[in-house]
């Protein structure tokens, strides 16, 4: 027992009493038992919503942009706003299962499964919008560096845009690879205990083979601990990248050196609610308060609040730069951001972003379910009108007061984006009944440290 | 009398360490160790070298590196040399700033892909692959030693239920 010994100071981190078979049941319950009606009637309203997007895509692409509420001042606005919007959301994912492996932060173990799925789902809804705003997405694959037809015609790598191609597409295949072989011994649990032959065969197939020798096991942990290496500078740079397609601009607004850190903040903070958004649905749903408990909860909270609190600095600071830097252009986005025709979405962003994270001070609301759920919605959010702020207010006003519009989203735009929701819905919801959504090989590494049978045990 | 091949199960991660290193240490052959979980210092017990495989990583990284500057040199430098934005692409030095984010996505893409790949390849993980674990049990809460029996069967044997095996298997090479 010696060696389990963890402080007692520590929440336990697996309520109730626990064996290791038990974590197996708990964990393959969801995917052996059917669905309920409440599960169904999320996945007909995401299937629903799903498809009126994709009716929205292709009216697009046999309309032609047109049909978007662009005009040609603002030139950027809906899509690019709802693609920063779900990249920023896919970075919890690596974030918890990366960055919080190397800090050996162990309540990551609990989380880390779904907020990686969240994090390969909602990048693939970022991915659709930059590949329909080209027009003919059949010709996406022009993107890469492939010797073609066209003469010497190569792409430009001194661009922003291909920069993102780079980072995005290596973003979600090294998720992938790590959210699957992270995989492979929950599903071989899965497989191994299945009656029915076809689930025995599909399980056996996705878990490719694995049986938990002492060698793999000993390959997996430190395949895990570089991948986590790879990860953590690799989740950096990507909204550093993102941001990148804005801040290498000259136009007044987006042309700031504090974007990087800044958008990287952001983007943790817009994960990390929707990871509270999905969670507290879910360990609900399929009965898992066991192991994403309330300190799960709180952790995530803290999380929230902190990368809140540092949003609001940057926004902060940007207004600050903008009065010191003495340029007027500069001088004049930033009044116009706050004060202009868009002052309401401003006003909603701070208030979002900057205020309602703040309470999570007060320890009876960050340990409170509903107070949790409320404000992760609410922080996401804020979030959309951050990139929303940031995109449209820098544009519509252009150096020619005659060229100065308005930004108005078409029921097209609507459409898309509310298509991309019900994507990455239905993906969730498929998800949650199809996979492990704990990663259970880990939550047996600790629960004779962290588990509240074995705490008590050793208090006595 | 012949050697026996024996699979002997446990249902605790400690005694299942205290097991091997005590089978280790009477000089009987462990073939091979399945567990649900890594338990630690398992392989130490075993007496496995350590993997190689972040080694390897590093090696596929620098290849990554090498790759892209290889790959961008070509195409911006030597095939189409052309003035974008005031920063012409003369030489790869001087244009070598806007180059580091995909030089950096690059490496991490080669490395880390790469790394997984031989992973699976060593590990013999691929689609379609069956499972050996010999017991369905050791994905889930059970622990089972592959072992040679020793020269005296019935010692062995005792010596495991003596160290807390729930169940020992003579099994056919």
């Amino acid at each position: 027992m010696s060696s389990h010994y963890e402080a007692p100071i520590r929440k336990p981190l697996v309520l109730g009493d626990k064996s290791y078979g038990d974590i197996s049941n708990d964990i393959a319950r969801p995917i052996e038992t059917p669905p309920n009606t409440d599960w169904w009637i999320a996945f007909s309203i995401a299937m629903a919503a799903f498809l009126w997007g994709l009716g929205c895509m292709a009216y697009t692409l046999g309309t032609g942009i047109g049909s978007w509420g662009l005009n040609k001042t603002v030139g950027w606005a809906w899509d690019i706003t709802n693609f920063v919007w779900w990249v920023g959301i896919g970075h919890a994912g690596t974030l918890i299962s990366a960055v919080l492996l190397l800090f050996r932060q162990k309540w990551r173990m609990g989380i880390n499964r779904s907020a990686e799925a969240m994090t390969i789902f909602s990048v693939i809804q970022a991915g659709l919008f930059p590949i329909i705003h080209m027009g003919r997405p059949w010709l996406a694959y022009w993107m890469f560096p492939i010797p073609n037809q066209f003469g010497s015609l190569w792409v430009n790598f001194n661009s922003p845009l291909l920069w993102d191609i780079f980072a995005i597409s290596t973003y979600l295949t090294v998720s992938l690879v790590f959210w699957w072989t992270g995989l492979l011994p929950d599903f071989a649990m899965i497989r191994d205990r299945a009656v029915k032959p076809w689930r025995k065969k599909i399980y056996g197939l996705i878990s490719f083979g694995w049986s938990g020798r002492a060698k793999d096991w000993q390959r997996f942990e430190e395949v895990s601990l570089v991948l986590a290496g790879l990860a953590t500078p690799l989740v950096l740079s990507v909204h550093t990248i993102v941001s990148f397609d804005f801040a290498t601009s000259v136009i007044p607004g987006w042309h700031t050196t504090i974007f990087p850190p800044y958008f990287v903040a952001g983007a943790i903070f817009s994960g990390f609610a929707m990871v509270q958004t999905l969670l507290i649905i879910m360990r609900k749903v399929s009965r898992l308060e066991s192991y994403i408990t309330i300190q799960h909860i709180e952790m995530m909270n803290i999380v929230i609040m902190i990368t809140g609190t540092i949003v609001g600095c940057a926004y902060i600071t940007e207004l600050f730069i903008a009065w010191y830097s003495g340029v007027e252009y500069e001088q004049y986005a930033f009044l116009n951001r706050a004060t202009g025709p868009y002052w309401w979405a401003y006003f909603l962003m701070m208030s979002c972003n900057v205020v309602s994270p703040q309470i999570m001070w007060v320890k009876k609301i960050r340990t409170n379910i509903i107070w949790s759920f409320v404000i992760s919605i609410v922080v996401n959010v804020g979030m959309w009108f951050e990139r929303f702020v940031i995109i449209v207010t820098s544009l519509h006003r252009d150096y020619l007061p005659s060229s100065w519009t308005m930004f108005s989203p078409t029921f097209i735009d609507i459409g898309i984006f509310i298509g991309t929701i019900g994507f990455f819905f239905v993906l969730f919801l498929l998800y949650a009944r199809s996979f492990p959504v704990v990663a259970q090989a880990e939550i047996k590494t600790i629960l004779k440290s962290s588990g509240e049978n074995y705490k008590k045990l050793r208090d006595k | 009398m012949s050697l026996k091949r024996l699979h002997v199960l446990f249902d605790d991660d400690d005694i299942l360490l205290d097991a091997v290193k005590e089978i280790v240490k009477s000089k009987i052959y462990i073939h091979e160790v399945y567990t649900p979980f890594p338990v630690h210092g398992l392989d130490k017990a075993m007496k496995l070298k350590p993997t190689n495989i972040s080694i390897a990583t590093f090696i596929y990284g620098c290849i990554g590196f090498t790759v892209s500057i290889l790959m961008i040199n070509y195409i911006m430098i030597v095939d189409w040399p052309q003035d974008i934005g005031g920063k012409p692409s003369f030489s790869y030095i001087e244009n070598m700033p806007s180059f580091v984010p995909i030089m950096f996505e690059l490496t991490v893409f080669f490395a880390a892909h790469l790394m997984v790949i031989t992973f699976y390849l060593r590990s013999k993980l691929w689609p379609f692959k069956e499972a050996e674990n010999p017991d369905p049990s050791t994905t889930d809460d059970k622990f089972l030693i592959d072992m040679d029996s020793g020269s005296n069967l019935s010692k062995t044997k005792s010596m495991l239920k003596k160290m807390g095996a729930i169940s020992i298997k003579e099994v056919k090479e």
